[in-house]
């Protein structure tokens, strides 16, 4: 569903990503790891064409997310982006956070955006919360939100950028569990994460970045048991062992 | 010294008749400017945070220009100059035809300088906000417009209150300068009863009280509009 070919990208002489060659395809849930600096953050934002690349191709579904003819609104409205300080609209409530884009994006009724936004935040046991405004929220509570806020899109693919890094420790697995039941529900997933504990649980596959490259491309089971690469060794020695 | 107060020439009819005109002269200049101020100067401050280059550029030079030419020479500029330079017919009308000129011209030369005021405070409220949210208002699927109207310009605007509170004190300080052009402003008024009068003391007393009462008038309404708009349990990173 989502193959990336060969894509390097710039800022300035800096090189970000070089090479990058990886898919993900429908059901399948791809976790992203590597160092910090390494690239991650960028890789995934391309996706979705929120950072241009320079070289190669992005295609989600049949779309070529590089060409420059393509109406990237229309294809972000159906991939689902879950960010690290969340980015909730701070200045409404939580039921206006998810009913926003379905009403002025997919143009669904008041009442249909009502109906599927509290569905979606009764799913994540936030009902009694849907009036607050984000700041109100805990960050595990508004992470969910967040995870709600993509969902009312009815995405085809979700993209998560370390979607549990800024929380306290008490709150990750809340959000975790969301991740999880949506993984298993067979939602096509990118996610960035160091929480290893996840990707063995659900993703099928984990790639490993460094230095702008994609160092590992592995059945999750393979990664963790027989990582190749000296770098991937020593990122997993060093997550594991705390 | 020798001075003799005399408080109630202010209230002699034709005095006191003067005052408030020159208090609704300087209402009409200081609120039309600061209409044609917030208009342009959104534009122009939204304009120099597109991605756009050449928009971006031409707005910059606009707030770059406007901002650092004195006003008193703006004003001077549109009355003087701006009718012997555009074409004939146009300078023939301006200077025959224009209904209250003075009026007009100090609305344009003010509003225009306060908007490149204005548009400062827009583009700094809207970088405020921060690339997170812009990024997630269109992986939600917002175009640019969108991502504006629902998003960056409502969070900006909340955050910008207090800046354009002062602004807006400003213009009206600031319009006391029409009367150079000749406009009958309340600055203007006292000093032609200073002149008819010598009850200079009185006269500029006067107008002082007035500007300040303006000035916490406008205060209170900001304040108010402050708390109005304020976002529950949302802390501005500006
Ligand atoms: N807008 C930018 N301009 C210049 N350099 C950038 C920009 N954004 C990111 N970089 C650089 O690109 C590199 C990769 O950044 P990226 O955010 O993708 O890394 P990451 O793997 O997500 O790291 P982290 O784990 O810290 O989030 C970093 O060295 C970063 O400094
Ligand atoms: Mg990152």
């Amino acid at each position: 569903m989502i193959t990336i070919t060969d894509i390097s990208k710039w800022y300035g002489s800096f090189q970000v990503l070089a090479d990058c060659t990886t898919a993900v395809e429908k059901g399948e849930v791809v976790v992203v790891c590597g160092p910090s600096g390494s690239g991650k953050s960028t890789l995934i934002k391309c996706v979705n064409g929120l950072e241009p690349v320079q070289k190669g191709s992005i295609n989600v579904e049949g779309i070529e997310v590089t060409d420059k003819s393509t109406n990237l609104t229309k294809l972000r409205a159906r991939i689902g982006m879950v960010f690290q300080h969340f980015e909730l609209y701070p200045h409404m409530s939580v039921r206006e956070n998810l009913c926003l884009a379905q009403e002025k994006v997919l143009r669904r009724s008041r009442d249909e955006a009502n109906a599927k936004a509290e569905a979606l935040i009764d799913r994540v046991g936030l009902l009694p919360h849907i009036e607050k405004h984000p700041g109100q929220l805990s960050g595990g509570q508004q992470q969910r939100v967040a995870i709600s806020r993509a969902l009312a899109m009815d995405p085809i693919a979700m993209l998560f950028d370390e979607p549990t890094s800024a929380l306290d420790p008490e709150m990750i697995n809340e959000v975790l569990d969301v991740m999880v039941e949506l993984a298993q529900d067979g939602m096509t997933m990118m996610v960035v994460t160091h929480e290893m504990g996840f990707a063995r649980k659900v993703a099928d596959r984990v790639v490993f970045m460094d230095d702008g490259r994609i160092v590992e491309d592995r059945v999750t089971d393979q990664f963790f048991d027989h990582p190749e690469s000296e770098r991937a060794q020593d990122f997993l020695g060093k997550i594991l062992n705390h | 010294m020798n001075y003799n107060w005399n408080w109630s020439v202010l209230f002699e009819e034709e005095y006191l008749g003067w005052l408030i005109s020159g208090v609704g002269w300087t209402f009409a200049v200081a609120l039309v400017a600061w209409v044609l101020a917030l208009a342009v100067g959104v534009l122009v401050g939204v304009g120099r945070t597109l991605p756009s280059k050449p928009v971006a550029f031409i707005c910059t030079a606009y707030v770059e220009l406007f901002r650092n030419v004195p006003l008193l020479v703006q004003l001077f500029l549109w009355y003087f100059v701006v009718p012997e330079i555009v074409p004939d017919d146009m300078g023939r009308w301006l200077k025959r035809d224009l209904p209250n000129p003075e009026y007009v011209t100090a609305v344009i030369g003010l509003g225009l300088y306060t908007a490149s005021r204005v548009a400062e405070q827009v583009r700094a409220g809207i970088n405020a906000v921060g690339s997170g949210l812009t990024n997630a208002a269109y992986a939600n699927g917002f175009s640019t417009a969108q991502t504006y109207r629902y998003v960056l310009l409502p969070i900006s605007f909340r955050l910008i209150v207090p800046p354009m509170t002062s602004e807006f004190l400003t213009i009206f300080k600031n319009s006391s300068l029409a009367l150079t052009i000749g406009l009958l402003e309340l600055t203007a008024q006292s000093q032609q009863i200073a002149e008819y009068t010598f009850q200079g003391f009185e006269a500029f007393t006067a107008a002082t009280v007035i500007y300040v009462v303006i000035a916490l008038g406008a205060t209170l309404i900001a304040q108010l509009l402050e708390k109005h708009t304020r976002i529950p349990g949302f802390v501005g990173k500006a």
